[in-house]
Protein backbone atom coordinates (compact mmCIF):
# COMPACT_ATOMS: atom_id res chain seq x y z
CA UNK A 1 0.00 0.00 0.00
CA UNK A 2 1.47 4.00 -0.98
CA UNK A 3 -0.03 5.16 2.29
CA UNK A 4 2.41 8.70 1.16
CA UNK A 5 -0.06 8.52 -1.43
CA UNK A 6 -3.39 7.71 -0.15
CA UNK A 7 -2.78 10.64 2.28
CA UNK A 8 -1.74 13.35 -0.37
CA UNK A 9 -4.87 12.86 -2.33
CA UNK A 10 -7.14 12.98 0.49
CA UNK A 11 -4.93 15.99 1.89
CA UNK A 12 -5.41 17.71 -1.31
CA UNK A 13 -9.36 17.04 -2.01
CA UNK A 14 -9.68 17.94 1.76
CA UNK A 15 -7.44 21.41 0.72
CA UNK A 16 -10.16 22.65 -1.87
CA UNK A 17 -12.78 22.03 0.51
CA UNK A 18 -11.38 24.29 2.99
CA UNK A 19 -10.45 26.88 -0.23
CA UNK A 20 -13.95 26.77 -1.17
CA UNK A 21 -15.20 27.16 2.32
CA UNK A 22 -18.47 29.36 1.75
CA UNK A 23 -19.30 27.04 -1.17
CA UNK A 24 -18.47 23.66 0.78
CA UNK A 25 -20.18 24.45 4.44
CA UNK A 26 -21.94 27.38 4.76
CA UNK A 27 -24.06 27.00 1.23
CA UNK A 28 -26.05 23.86 2.24
CA UNK A 29 -26.06 25.18 6.44
CA UNK A 30 -27.95 28.52 4.79
CA UNK A 31 -30.14 26.11 2.11
CA UNK A 32 -31.18 23.82 5.20
CA UNK A 33 -32.27 26.73 6.96
CA UNK A 34 -34.01 28.05 4.93
CA UNK A 35 -35.74 24.05 4.45
CA UNK A 36 -36.53 24.39 8.21
CA UNK A 37 -38.15 27.89 8.34
CA UNK A 38 -40.64 27.19 5.50
CA UNK A 39 -41.23 23.26 6.02
CA UNK A 40 -40.57 23.17 9.96
CA UNK A 41 -41.53 26.45 11.36
CA UNK A 42 -44.19 28.26 8.92
CA UNK A 43 -46.08 25.16 7.51
CA UNK A 44 -45.06 23.15 9.43
CA UNK A 45 -46.63 24.02 12.30
CA UNK A 46 -49.95 23.74 11.22
CA UNK A 47 -49.74 20.05 10.58
CA UNK A 48 -50.75 17.22 12.43
CA UNK A 49 -47.52 15.02 13.35
CA UNK A 50 -46.43 12.12 11.53
CA UNK A 51 -46.22 8.87 13.33
CA UNK A 52 -45.98 11.00 16.64
CA UNK A 53 -43.64 12.88 15.60
CA UNK A 54 -43.86 16.89 14.80
CA UNK A 55 -42.84 17.75 11.25
CA UNK A 56 -39.93 19.60 11.83
CA UNK A 57 -38.32 16.78 13.39
CA UNK A 58 -39.71 14.51 11.09
CA UNK A 59 -37.81 16.06 7.86
CA UNK A 60 -34.86 16.55 9.83
CA UNK A 61 -33.06 12.91 8.69
CA UNK A 62 -34.71 13.28 4.76
CA UNK A 63 -33.07 16.91 4.62
CA UNK A 64 -29.73 15.24 5.84
CA UNK A 65 -29.75 12.69 3.54
CA UNK A 66 -30.63 15.20 0.90
CA UNK A 67 -27.04 16.90 1.30
CA UNK A 68 -25.32 14.13 2.16
CA UNK A 69 -26.49 12.59 -1.33
CA UNK A 70 -25.78 16.17 -3.06
CA UNK A 71 -22.59 16.66 -1.11
CA UNK A 72 -21.16 13.05 -1.74
CA UNK A 73 -22.03 12.96 -5.74
CA UNK A 74 -20.79 16.55 -6.25
CA UNK A 75 -17.06 16.24 -4.16
CA UNK A 76 -16.75 12.35 -5.59
CA UNK A 77 -17.56 13.30 -9.02
CA UNK A 78 -15.59 16.34 -9.40
CA UNK A 79 -12.59 15.55 -7.35
CA UNK A 80 -11.60 13.18 -9.74
CA UNK A 81 -13.47 14.70 -13.03
CA UNK A 82 -11.12 18.42 -12.65
CA UNK A 83 -7.75 16.76 -13.39
CA UNK A 84 -9.26 14.83 -15.96
CA UNK A 85 -10.59 18.67 -17.68
CA UNK A 86 -7.51 20.07 -16.58
CA UNK A 87 -4.73 17.28 -17.77
CA UNK A 88 -2.84 16.91 -14.28
CA UNK A 89 -4.85 12.98 -14.13
CA UNK A 90 -1.01 12.30 -16.11
CA UNK A 91 0.03 12.63 -12.72
CA UNK A 92 -2.09 10.02 -11.18
CA UNK A 93 -1.58 7.80 -14.02
CA UNK A 94 1.90 7.93 -13.66
CA UNK A 95 2.64 7.55 -9.75
CA UNK A 96 3.59 4.41 -7.79
CA UNK A 97 -0.16 3.97 -6.82
CA UNK A 98 -2.99 1.08 -7.63
CA UNK A 99 -6.35 1.67 -8.78
CA UNK A 100 -7.37 0.87 -5.18
CA UNK A 101 -5.50 3.76 -3.67
CA UNK A 102 -6.80 6.67 -6.05
CA UNK A 103 -10.22 5.55 -4.83
CA UNK A 104 -9.68 5.33 -1.39
CA UNK A 105 -8.16 8.78 -1.59
CA UNK A 106 -10.73 10.51 -3.63
CA UNK A 107 -13.78 9.07 -1.79
CA UNK A 108 -12.69 9.23 1.53
CA UNK A 109 -12.16 13.03 0.78
CA UNK A 110 -15.73 13.04 -0.52
CA UNK A 111 -17.17 10.77 2.16
CA UNK A 112 -15.74 13.11 4.84
CA UNK A 113 -16.45 16.24 3.58
CA UNK A 114 -20.27 15.22 2.98
CA UNK A 115 -20.15 13.59 6.81
CA UNK A 116 -18.97 16.56 7.82
CA UNK A 117 -21.64 18.86 5.68
CA UNK A 118 -24.25 16.30 7.24
CA UNK A 119 -23.24 16.56 10.87
CA UNK A 120 -23.29 20.29 10.43
CA UNK A 121 -26.95 20.22 9.42
CA UNK A 122 -28.10 17.91 12.09
CA UNK A 123 -26.71 20.54 14.81
CA UNK A 124 -28.28 22.80 12.61
CA UNK A 125 -31.54 20.90 13.02
CA UNK A 126 -31.02 21.04 16.90
CA UNK A 127 -31.73 24.60 17.03
CA UNK A 128 -35.09 24.54 14.70
CA UNK A 129 -36.47 20.87 16.50
CA UNK A 130 -36.23 18.24 18.60
CA UNK A 131 -34.28 15.52 17.53
CA UNK A 132 -33.87 12.43 19.25
CA UNK A 133 -31.95 9.53 18.21
CA UNK A 134 -32.82 5.75 19.64
CA UNK A 135 -30.44 4.03 17.48
CA UNK A 136 -26.91 6.34 17.53
CA UNK A 137 -25.28 2.96 16.29
CA UNK A 138 -27.50 2.48 13.29
CA UNK A 139 -27.89 6.45 13.14
CA UNK A 140 -23.96 6.16 12.47
CA UNK A 141 -23.99 2.96 10.05
CA UNK A 142 -26.30 4.29 8.02
CA UNK A 143 -24.76 7.63 7.99
CA UNK A 144 -21.11 6.66 7.00
CA UNK A 145 -22.09 3.32 4.07
CA UNK A 146 -24.27 6.31 2.31
CA UNK A 147 -21.57 8.57 2.20
CA UNK A 148 -19.40 6.53 0.70
CA UNK A 149 -21.59 4.38 -1.84
CA UNK A 150 -22.77 7.64 -2.65
CA UNK A 151 -19.17 9.20 -2.68
CA UNK A 152 -18.08 6.13 -5.08
CA UNK A 153 -21.25 6.98 -7.10
CA UNK A 154 -20.19 10.31 -7.51
CA UNK A 155 -16.72 8.72 -8.62
CA UNK A 156 -17.83 7.01 -11.34
CA UNK A 157 -19.95 10.03 -12.17
CA UNK A 158 -17.03 11.76 -12.65
CA UNK A 159 -14.78 9.26 -14.45
CA UNK A 160 -17.72 9.15 -16.99
CA UNK A 161 -18.72 12.97 -17.76
CA UNK A 162 -17.63 13.69 -20.82
CA UNK A 163 -18.44 17.40 -20.00
CA UNK A 164 -19.51 20.04 -16.95
CA UNK A 165 -23.26 19.16 -18.22
CA UNK A 166 -23.39 15.74 -17.69
CA UNK A 167 -20.98 16.16 -14.04
CA UNK A 168 -24.23 18.25 -13.08
CA UNK A 169 -26.72 15.36 -14.51
CA UNK A 170 -27.04 13.68 -11.77
CA UNK A 171 -26.84 16.03 -8.75
CA UNK A 172 -29.14 18.71 -10.44
CA UNK A 173 -31.35 16.40 -12.04
CA UNK A 174 -31.71 13.19 -10.66
CA UNK A 175 -30.78 12.61 -7.38
CA UNK A 176 -33.65 15.85 -6.21
CA UNK A 177 -36.70 13.91 -8.02
CA UNK A 178 -35.56 10.80 -6.28
CA UNK A 179 -34.94 12.87 -3.33
CA UNK A 180 -37.96 14.40 -2.81
CA UNK A 181 -40.11 11.40 -4.23
CA UNK A 182 -38.17 9.43 -1.70
CA UNK A 183 -40.27 10.15 1.43
CA UNK A 184 -38.06 13.61 2.84
CA UNK A 185 -41.16 15.30 3.47
CA UNK A 186 -43.52 12.68 3.80
CA UNK A 187 -44.39 9.41 5.01
CA UNK A 188 -45.39 6.87 1.68
CA UNK A 189 -48.44 6.04 3.77
CA UNK A 190 -50.03 9.38 2.91
CA UNK A 191 -49.77 8.50 -0.71
CA UNK A 192 -52.54 7.18 -2.76
CA UNK A 193 -51.89 3.18 -3.07
CA UNK A 194 -50.67 3.46 -6.77
CA UNK A 195 -47.76 6.07 -5.99
CA UNK A 196 -46.73 4.14 -2.87
CA UNK A 197 -46.06 0.98 -5.35
CA UNK A 198 -44.04 3.27 -7.11
CA UNK A 199 -41.97 4.93 -4.24
CA UNK A 200 -40.94 1.36 -3.35
CA UNK A 201 -38.95 1.18 -6.87
CA UNK A 202 -36.87 4.69 -5.50
CA UNK A 203 -33.62 3.39 -3.51
CA UNK A 204 -33.33 7.18 -2.19
CA UNK A 205 -36.92 5.53 -0.15
CA UNK A 206 -34.57 3.20 0.96
CA UNK A 207 -32.21 4.97 2.82
CA UNK A 208 -34.43 8.14 3.84
CA UNK A 209 -37.00 5.52 5.78
CA UNK A 210 -33.69 3.20 7.73
CA UNK A 211 -32.26 6.72 8.48
CA UNK A 212 -35.75 7.91 9.96
CA UNK A 213 -35.87 4.81 11.54
CA UNK A 214 -32.54 5.39 13.53
CA UNK A 215 -33.61 8.54 14.90
CA UNK A 216 -37.60 7.86 15.81
CA UNK A 217 -37.97 4.27 15.48
CA UNK A 218 -40.70 4.83 12.46
CA UNK A 219 -39.98 3.61 9.46
CA UNK A 220 -41.70 3.19 5.56
CA UNK A 221 -39.79 0.04 5.08
CA UNK A 222 -38.14 -2.55 7.27
CA UNK A 223 -34.85 -1.13 8.63
CA UNK A 224 -33.46 -4.54 7.82
CA UNK A 225 -34.19 -3.96 4.20
CA UNK A 226 -32.87 -0.57 4.11
CA UNK A 227 -29.02 -1.00 5.29
CA UNK A 228 -29.31 -4.20 2.72
CA UNK A 229 -30.14 -1.69 0.17
CA UNK A 230 -27.44 0.50 0.92
CA UNK A 231 -25.12 -2.60 1.36
CA UNK A 232 -26.36 -3.47 -2.08
CA UNK A 233 -25.65 -0.15 -3.80
CA UNK A 234 -22.10 -0.03 -2.40
CA UNK A 235 -21.67 -3.55 -3.62
CA UNK A 236 -22.84 -2.83 -7.03
CA UNK A 237 -20.53 0.39 -7.45
CA UNK A 238 -17.93 -1.21 -5.92
CA UNK A 239 -17.97 -3.82 -8.30
CA UNK A 240 -18.62 -1.12 -11.50
CA UNK A 241 -15.09 0.80 -10.06
CA UNK A 242 -12.93 -2.42 -10.28
CA UNK A 243 -14.60 -2.89 -13.77
CA UNK A 244 -13.47 1.22 -14.49
CA UNK A 245 -9.88 0.61 -13.46
CA UNK A 246 -9.48 -3.18 -14.92
CA UNK A 247 -10.55 -1.92 -18.64
CA UNK A 248 -8.94 2.08 -18.04
CA UNK A 249 -12.70 3.18 -19.22
CA UNK A 250 -12.56 6.82 -20.27
CA UNK A 251 -9.10 6.95 -17.56
CA UNK A 252 -6.43 5.57 -20.25
CA UNK A 253 -5.86 4.53 -24.25
CA UNK B 1 25.99 -3.16 -18.10
CA UNK B 2 21.96 -4.04 -18.73
CA UNK B 3 19.69 -1.29 -19.84
CA UNK B 4 18.03 1.36 -17.48
CA UNK B 5 15.54 1.17 -20.22
CA UNK B 6 14.56 -1.81 -22.55
CA UNK B 7 11.74 -1.75 -25.22
CA UNK B 8 10.85 -4.50 -27.39
CA UNK B 9 8.53 -4.79 -30.09
CA UNK B 10 6.21 -1.61 -28.65
CA UNK B 11 3.29 -0.88 -30.78
CA UNK B 12 0.02 0.70 -30.23
CA UNK B 13 -2.82 1.01 -31.80
CA UNK B 14 -5.50 3.45 -31.38
CA UNK B 15 -9.46 2.29 -31.90
CA UNK B 16 -9.48 4.25 -35.02
CA UNK B 17 -7.25 2.28 -36.61
CA UNK B 18 -4.25 4.51 -36.31
CA UNK B 19 -1.30 3.07 -35.29
CA UNK B 20 1.33 5.68 -33.08
CA UNK B 21 3.53 3.19 -32.50
CA UNK B 22 4.73 0.04 -35.39
CA UNK B 23 7.24 -2.03 -33.26
CA UNK B 24 9.94 0.19 -31.66
CA UNK B 25 12.74 -1.59 -30.31
CA UNK B 26 15.13 0.81 -28.19
CA UNK B 27 17.59 -0.04 -25.52
CA UNK B 28 18.23 2.92 -23.06
CA UNK B 29 21.81 2.87 -20.73
CA UNK B 30 22.16 4.22 -17.54
CA UNK B 31 22.98 7.73 -17.23
CA UNK B 32 23.41 8.66 -20.55
CA UNK B 33 21.24 11.35 -22.61
CA UNK B 34 19.50 10.21 -25.14
CA UNK B 35 17.50 12.99 -27.58
CA UNK B 36 14.63 11.79 -29.47
CA UNK B 37 14.02 13.84 -32.07
CA UNK B 38 10.59 13.30 -34.54
CA UNK B 39 8.20 15.85 -36.58
CA UNK B 40 5.01 16.29 -34.60
CA UNK B 41 2.70 12.85 -34.27
CA UNK B 42 6.08 11.16 -34.68
CA UNK B 43 5.30 9.38 -31.84
CA UNK B 44 7.72 10.63 -29.05
CA UNK B 45 5.05 11.31 -26.44
CA UNK B 46 3.20 8.22 -27.05
CA UNK B 47 6.32 6.04 -26.57
CA UNK B 48 6.78 8.09 -23.22
CA UNK B 49 3.03 7.80 -22.08
CA UNK B 50 3.27 3.65 -22.47
CA UNK B 51 6.70 4.07 -19.90
CA UNK B 52 5.15 6.05 -17.64
CA UNK B 53 1.63 4.32 -17.24
CA UNK B 54 -0.62 7.15 -19.14
CA UNK B 55 -1.63 4.84 -22.28
CA UNK B 56 -1.73 1.52 -22.32
CA UNK B 57 0.78 -0.47 -25.16
CA UNK B 58 -1.31 -2.52 -27.33
CA UNK B 59 1.82 -5.03 -27.64
CA UNK B 60 5.24 -5.25 -26.79
CA UNK B 61 7.49 -5.17 -23.62
CA UNK B 62 9.16 -2.32 -21.38
CA UNK B 63 10.98 -3.06 -18.52
CA UNK B 64 12.62 -0.26 -16.20
CA UNK B 65 15.39 -1.23 -14.36
CA UNK B 66 14.96 -4.80 -14.96
CA UNK B 67 11.20 -4.27 -13.61
CA UNK B 68 8.14 -4.73 -16.14
CA UNK B 69 6.14 -1.63 -16.85
CA UNK B 70 3.07 -3.28 -16.63
CA UNK B 71 3.39 -6.01 -13.75
CA UNK B 72 5.91 -4.37 -11.69
CA UNK B 73 4.31 -0.33 -12.08
CA UNK B 74 5.21 0.94 -8.61
CA UNK B 75 8.82 -0.08 -8.83
CA UNK B 76 9.35 1.35 -12.08
CA UNK B 77 7.08 4.52 -11.80
CA UNK B 78 8.57 5.15 -8.75
CA UNK B 79 11.91 5.45 -10.31
CA UNK B 80 10.88 7.45 -13.25
CA UNK B 81 9.99 11.27 -13.58
CA UNK B 82 8.29 13.06 -15.84
CA UNK B 83 8.03 16.58 -17.30
CA UNK B 84 4.80 16.44 -19.75
CA UNK B 85 4.99 18.50 -22.98
CA UNK B 86 1.60 20.60 -21.76
CA UNK B 87 1.49 22.93 -19.08
CA UNK B 88 -0.88 21.16 -17.13
CA UNK B 89 -0.97 22.36 -13.64
CA UNK B 90 -3.52 22.81 -10.72
CA UNK B 91 -4.62 25.91 -10.99
CA UNK B 92 -5.38 26.63 -7.39
CA UNK B 93 -2.63 25.29 -5.54
CA UNK B 94 0.45 26.65 -4.48
CA UNK B 95 4.22 25.79 -5.72
CA UNK B 96 5.12 24.46 -2.80
CA UNK B 97 1.98 22.07 -2.14
CA UNK B 98 2.19 21.24 -5.71
CA UNK B 99 5.32 20.00 -5.53
CA UNK B 100 4.86 18.09 -2.47
CA UNK B 101 1.71 16.77 -3.19
CA UNK B 102 4.00 14.86 -6.59
CA UNK B 103 6.10 13.78 -3.73
CA UNK B 104 3.74 11.97 -1.86
CA UNK B 105 1.87 10.14 -4.86
CA UNK B 106 5.77 8.40 -5.58
CA UNK B 107 4.96 6.95 -1.73
CA UNK B 108 8.14 9.46 -0.11
CA UNK B 109 7.66 10.67 3.06
CA UNK B 110 7.92 14.11 3.38
CA UNK B 111 10.75 16.46 2.89
CA UNK B 112 10.41 19.89 2.97
CA UNK B 113 14.73 20.19 2.97
CA UNK B 114 14.46 18.62 -0.34
CA UNK B 115 11.52 20.61 -1.84
CA UNK B 116 13.05 23.83 -0.78
CA UNK B 117 16.96 22.57 -2.27
CA UNK B 118 14.82 22.13 -5.63
CA UNK B 119 12.97 25.21 -5.78
CA UNK B 120 15.73 26.91 -5.20
CA UNK B 121 17.71 25.63 -7.64
CA UNK B 122 14.73 26.26 -10.29
CA UNK B 123 14.51 29.82 -9.04
CA UNK B 124 11.32 29.43 -7.68
CA UNK B 125 11.64 29.87 -4.40
CA UNK B 126 10.33 33.42 -3.92
CA UNK B 127 7.35 31.94 -5.75
CA UNK B 128 6.64 29.35 -3.21
CA UNK B 129 3.46 30.54 -1.90
CA UNK B 130 2.61 31.82 -5.30
CA UNK B 131 -0.69 30.43 -6.67
CA UNK B 132 -0.21 28.14 -10.18
CA UNK B 133 -2.32 30.24 -11.93
CA UNK B 134 -0.72 32.92 -11.40
CA UNK B 135 2.67 31.96 -13.30
CA UNK B 136 3.92 32.56 -15.94
CA UNK B 137 4.73 29.71 -18.61
CA UNK B 138 8.45 30.01 -17.86
CA UNK B 139 7.63 29.13 -14.44
CA UNK B 140 4.93 26.99 -14.99
CA UNK B 141 7.62 24.66 -16.79
CA UNK B 142 9.95 24.80 -14.10
CA UNK B 143 7.25 23.86 -11.56
CA UNK B 144 6.66 20.94 -13.35
CA UNK B 145 10.24 20.60 -13.45
CA UNK B 146 10.81 20.39 -10.02
CA UNK B 147 7.29 18.40 -9.49
CA UNK B 148 9.16 15.90 -11.16
CA UNK B 149 12.65 16.01 -9.16
CA UNK B 150 10.31 15.91 -6.15
CA UNK B 151 10.72 12.13 -5.34
CA UNK B 152 14.54 11.65 -6.86
CA UNK B 153 13.78 9.93 -10.14
CA UNK B 154 16.70 8.16 -11.91
CA UNK B 155 15.46 7.94 -15.22
CA UNK B 156 13.80 11.20 -16.36
CA UNK B 157 11.12 12.12 -19.35
CA UNK B 158 11.69 15.41 -20.68
CA UNK B 159 8.75 15.83 -23.10
CA UNK B 160 9.85 19.03 -25.30
CA UNK B 161 11.33 20.78 -22.38
CA UNK B 162 12.38 24.05 -24.22
CA UNK B 163 9.07 24.47 -26.53
CA UNK B 164 7.97 28.06 -25.57
CA UNK B 165 10.92 28.94 -23.34
CA UNK B 166 13.08 31.87 -23.49
CA UNK B 167 17.01 31.91 -23.53
CA UNK B 168 17.51 31.69 -20.13
CA UNK B 169 15.53 29.22 -18.86
CA UNK B 170 16.81 26.84 -21.45
CA UNK B 171 20.32 27.76 -20.29
CA UNK B 172 19.27 27.22 -17.09
CA UNK B 173 17.81 23.57 -17.98
CA UNK B 174 20.50 22.65 -19.51
CA UNK B 175 22.74 23.75 -16.59
CA UNK B 176 20.19 21.27 -14.82
CA UNK B 177 20.20 18.20 -17.51
CA UNK B 178 24.34 18.35 -16.71
CA UNK B 179 23.75 18.33 -12.89
CA UNK B 180 21.19 15.29 -12.96
CA UNK B 181 23.88 13.59 -15.23
CA UNK B 182 26.32 13.77 -12.95
CA UNK B 183 24.08 12.10 -9.71
CA UNK B 184 23.38 9.66 -12.24
CA UNK B 185 20.21 10.04 -13.72
CA UNK B 186 19.43 8.82 -17.24
CA UNK B 187 17.29 11.87 -18.80
CA UNK B 188 15.47 11.21 -22.27
CA UNK B 189 14.37 14.17 -23.63
CA UNK B 190 12.70 14.03 -27.22
CA UNK B 191 12.61 17.92 -28.96
CA UNK B 192 12.32 19.12 -32.75
CA UNK B 193 15.18 21.46 -32.03
CA UNK B 194 18.17 19.25 -33.59
CA UNK B 195 20.66 21.90 -31.91
CA UNK B 196 19.22 21.15 -28.85
CA UNK B 197 19.88 17.45 -29.84
CA UNK B 198 23.21 18.40 -30.75
CA UNK B 199 24.28 20.28 -28.35
CA UNK B 200 23.45 18.14 -24.70
CA UNK B 201 22.73 14.63 -26.00
CA UNK B 202 25.06 11.23 -25.82
CA UNK B 203 23.02 9.43 -28.13
CA UNK B 204 20.26 10.85 -30.87
CA UNK B 205 17.11 8.52 -31.68
CA UNK B 206 15.24 9.17 -34.86
CA UNK B 207 11.64 8.34 -34.98
CA UNK B 208 8.84 8.96 -37.42
CA UNK B 209 5.31 7.32 -37.96
CA UNK B 210 5.84 5.40 -34.94
CA UNK B 211 9.07 3.83 -35.97
CA UNK B 212 12.79 4.40 -34.74
CA UNK B 213 14.84 5.03 -38.15
CA UNK B 214 18.12 5.13 -36.23
CA UNK B 215 19.62 5.48 -32.81
CA UNK B 216 23.73 6.13 -32.81
CA UNK B 217 26.22 7.79 -30.74
CA UNK B 218 25.96 11.41 -31.78
CA UNK B 219 29.98 11.82 -32.68
CA UNK B 220 29.99 8.74 -34.59
CA UNK B 221 26.28 9.83 -36.20
CA UNK B 222 27.92 13.31 -36.93
CA UNK B 223 31.17 11.71 -38.15
CA UNK B 224 29.29 9.37 -40.42
CA UNK B 225 27.27 11.03 -42.10
CA UNK B 226 28.96 14.62 -41.71
CA UNK B 227 30.20 15.14 -44.84
CA UNK B 228 32.22 18.50 -45.54
CA UNK B 229 31.76 20.03 -48.19
CA UNK B 230 34.70 22.40 -50.40
CA UNK B 231 33.53 25.38 -52.69
CA UNK B 232 35.40 26.82 -54.55
CA UNK B 233 35.10 30.28 -56.58
CA UNK B 234 36.97 30.51 -59.96
CA UNK B 235 37.91 34.19 -61.11
CA UNK B 236 37.35 33.13 -64.87
CA UNK B 237 34.02 30.51 -65.70
CA UNK B 238 35.15 27.39 -67.74
CA UNK B 239 33.21 25.38 -69.42
CA UNK B 240 33.61 21.73 -68.31
CA UNK B 241 35.85 20.40 -65.78
CA UNK B 242 39.52 19.74 -67.08
CA UNK B 243 40.06 15.82 -67.05
CA UNK B 244 43.40 16.34 -64.56
CA UNK B 245 40.44 17.51 -61.66
CA UNK B 246 38.45 13.79 -62.54
CA UNK B 247 39.34 12.16 -59.45
CA UNK B 248 38.16 14.57 -57.16
CA UNK B 249 34.45 14.20 -58.57
CA UNK B 250 34.18 17.84 -58.52
CA UNK B 251 30.56 19.61 -59.39
CA UNK B 252 30.19 22.87 -61.78
CA UNK B 253 27.69 25.50 -61.04
CA UNK B 254 27.38 28.99 -60.97
CA UNK B 255 27.54 29.42 -64.68
CA UNK B 256 31.01 28.24 -64.76
CA UNK B 257 32.66 29.98 -61.63
CA UNK B 258 31.71 27.64 -58.75
CA UNK B 259 33.11 24.10 -58.19
CA UNK B 260 32.07 21.93 -54.79
CA UNK B 261 34.25 19.03 -53.81
CA UNK B 262 32.97 16.67 -51.33
CA UNK B 263 35.27 15.18 -48.29
CA UNK B 264 35.20 13.64 -45.19
CA UNK B 265 36.55 15.80 -42.57
CA UNK B 266 37.04 12.85 -40.04
CA UNK B 267 39.58 11.14 -42.64
CA UNK B 268 43.39 11.42 -42.61
CA UNK B 269 43.52 12.67 -45.58
CA UNK B 270 40.80 15.10 -47.09
CA UNK B 271 42.29 15.55 -50.73
CA UNK B 272 42.31 19.51 -50.07
CA UNK B 273 45.77 20.76 -50.69
CA UNK B 274 46.53 18.22 -53.53
CA UNK B 275 42.97 19.61 -55.34
CA UNK B 276 44.10 23.15 -54.87
CA UNK B 277 47.98 22.58 -56.38
CA UNK B 278 45.84 20.51 -59.26
CA UNK B 279 43.54 23.61 -59.46
CA UNK B 280 46.12 25.68 -60.03
CA UNK B 281 48.47 23.02 -62.69
CA UNK B 282 45.51 23.58 -64.74
CA UNK B 283 45.67 26.88 -64.86
CA UNK B 284 42.54 28.11 -62.96
CA UNK B 285 42.70 30.96 -60.64
CA UNK B 286 40.56 30.49 -57.23
CA UNK B 287 39.42 33.40 -56.04
CA UNK B 288 37.25 32.67 -53.08
CA UNK B 289 37.29 29.53 -50.87
CA UNK B 290 34.57 28.17 -48.34
CA UNK B 291 33.77 24.94 -46.65
CA UNK B 292 30.45 23.85 -45.04
CA UNK B 293 29.63 21.23 -42.74
CA UNK B 294 26.14 19.58 -43.40
CA UNK B 295 24.20 19.51 -39.73
CA UNK B 296 22.44 17.35 -37.71
CA UNK B 297 19.75 18.94 -39.25
CA UNK B 298 20.26 18.10 -42.60
CA UNK B 299 20.73 14.07 -41.68
CA UNK B 300 17.69 14.41 -39.76
CA UNK B 301 15.67 16.19 -43.23
CA UNK B 302 17.19 13.36 -45.01
CA UNK B 303 15.75 10.48 -42.67
CA UNK B 304 12.54 12.10 -41.81
CA UNK B 305 12.41 12.28 -45.69
CA UNK B 306 13.53 9.00 -46.91
CA UNK B 307 11.19 7.45 -43.95
CA UNK B 308 8.00 8.61 -45.79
Amino acid sequence: MNFEAIKSIYAFEMARTRRTLLQSIVSPVITTSLYFIVFGAAIGSRMQEVNGVSYGAFIAPGLIMLTLLNQCIGNGSFGIYFPKFTGTIYEILSSPISMIEIVIGYVGAAATKGLIVGSIILVTAAFFVDISIKHPFMMVLFFVLTAVSFSLFGFMIGIWAKDFEQLNLFPMLIIPPLVFLGGSFYSIDMLPPFWQTVSHFNPVLYLVSGFRWSFYEIADVNPVVSLLTVLGFLVVCLSITAWIFKTGYKLKN
Amino acid sequence: MAPIVSIRNLTKSYASGFKALKGVDLDIEQGEILALLGPNGAGKTTMISIICGIVTPSDGTVTVAGHDILTDYRKTRSIIGLVPQELTLDAFETVENTVAFSRGLHGCAPNPALIERILKDLSLYDKKDTMLRQLSGGMRRRVLIAKALSYEPKVLFLDEPTAGVDVSLRKDMWQLVERLRANGVTIILTTHYIEEAEEIADRIGVINHGRILLVEDKKALMTKLGRKQMTVELAEPIGVIPDALSPYSLTLSGEGTRLTYEFDSSGERTGISSLLSALSQCGLRVKDISTEQSSLEDIFVELVGEGK
